[in-house]
């Protein structure tokens, strides 16, 4: 075989390799300085689908304890955290998914926000949910991107 | 009505529940009960986190308040007065019903639940009214244990409790090894659990008179155990209760009675002493 087949079949493997590995798996994420820099995913996140994670139950429920006052046609809003009306104005998308992602690598152990994609986690995790993050990498992309509209100052 | 009139009615009501948010202070009242006064505010003991242990009466809606001021009103009196049933009748081998050693709980059953749980010193662990009850039935009356929330299980503690009612937590620390418990109960308070990584403090001390959705967070006190609840349209036993809270964090659940909830139940006991027993306490 020629050498320039097994170039071009190695670029092809790279290639493959490249799109699977784009989506960053919850230990490897890093958290520098209160952010992570680079998309989990690669792909820009979807607004729409994001303020749908926020608000859904099952997923974010981010309203348990924060309130959006541009999601007012959600029922109950919690308290327990600061609103997060006006959030794009206090934090860079950087510093957002550094918090969706693990909260507690910015704001400290102490903090009761859960990780959203972190395996840090506490015990006895439900059998099913075992090695797997609150939401997904895309999730986060989509949460960040929403949050990322939220904006006072203008 | 249609949809299109529907949709600011509910921004509305959206606004309420922010409006009301802000102001998320228990409410200064008095609870009476059966012309009883109740002591939903009290000095913390010694060791404790806060300085006053308030009652979670103080934290519901005024409706769910004034359900549990009115035993007429109060659904959860059909269990005690099933548990009152219970207490009368014969059951088991050797032919006798709690009344035929107990007489009139009245008296002998007067102020026993704001003293659980004791030490059992045969088990060698802590023993709650629950399971005082399945130990009576197997030793003294040739009866079966009850399962885990079984209806008559949680009828006759409620009953057995009630007969406390306004009388303060008090439990005894120096009682066998309970101590020892406390020490346990109060790390596993503070353990989080689950994919969403909260232990008990974190709601109920951290986030104490806070709102989660609708829902005021209390200090969590046991005090009115076992407790109606509105939501599920029935009673709610204690360790139902510790399950359903570990269930939410999205843990497996220990086991009723097990070791784990044994101690939790010593040391949240505790950081409700001084408060009156409630029991049956009206909750959402």
């Amino acid at each position: 075989m020629k050498p320039g087949v097994w170039g071009s079949a190695a670029v092809a493997l790279l290639v493959a390799n490249m799109a699977y590995a784009a989506e960053v798996a919850p230990n490897d994420v890093k958290v520098e300085d209160g952010t992570v820099a680079q998309s989990l995913t690669g792909n820009p996140g979807d607004p729409e689908m994001g303020a749908k994670a926020l608000a859904n139950r099952g997923l974010g429920n981010c309203l348990a304890c924060h309130a959006v006052s541009a999601l007012e046609s959600e029922q109950f809003h919690g308290d327990v955290a600061p609103p997060l009306d006006g959030v794009a104005d206090r934090w860079q998308p950087e510093q957002l998914r550094a918090i969706v992602v693990d909260a507690k690598k910015v704001f400290g152990p102490e903090s009761v926000m859960p990780g959203f994609y972190s395996l840090e986690v506490g015990i006895n995790v439900r059998k099913d949910l075992v090695g797997k993050p609150i939401l997904t990498a895309q999730q986060v992309e989509d949460v960040v991107a929403y949050l990322s509209t939220l904006k006072e100052g203008d | 009505m249609s949809k299109r009139f529907l949709a600011p009615v509910f921004a509305m009501v959206g606004g309420l529940v922010l409006a009301f948010s802000a102001n998320a202070d228990p409410v200064d009242e008095e609870l009476v009960i059966d012309d009883i006064p109740m002591v939903t505010r009290a000095a913390a003991p010694e060791g404790h986190p806060f300085d006053e242990v308030l009652s979670g009466w103080l934290f519901r809606e005024a409706e769910t308040r004034e359900t549990e001021a009115d035993s007429f009103a109060n659904p959860g009196m059909l269990a005690v007065e099933r548990g009152a049933d219970i207490w009368n009748t014969v059951e088991g081998s050797a032919g006798k019903s709690c009344a035929s050693c107990h007489d009139d709980a009245a008296t002998s059953m007067k102020s026993v639940g704001a003293q659980y749980p004791k030490w059992d010193a045969e088990a060698k662990r802590p023993i709650n009214i629950e399971l005082q009850i399945d130990k009576c039935r197997v030793e003294n009356m040739g009866a079966e244990p009850y399962k885990f929330d079984a209806e008559g299980q949680v009828a006759l503690t409620s009953y057995i409790k009630h007969q406390s009612l306004g009388t303060p937590v008090k439990m005894d620390l120096s009682d066998g090894e309970l101590q020892d418990w406390w020490e346990k109960g109060k790390e596993l308070y503070y353990t989080r659990t689950g994919q969403l990584n909260f232990a008990c403090a974190s709601c109920h001390e951290d986030s104490m008179g806070k709102y989660i959705r609708a829902d005021h967070l209390s200090q969590g006190q046991a005090n009115g155990f076992p407790t109606y609840r509105f939501n599920t349209g029935g009673m709610v036993s204690l360790h139902n209760r510790f399950r359903g809270c570990i269930r939410d964090t999205r843990a497996e659940m220990p086991k009723a009675f097990s070791d784990e909830l044994m101690a939790l139940e010593v040391y949240v006991t505790w950081r409700g002493t001084g408060l009156s027993v409630e029991t049956p306490a009206v909750r959402q």
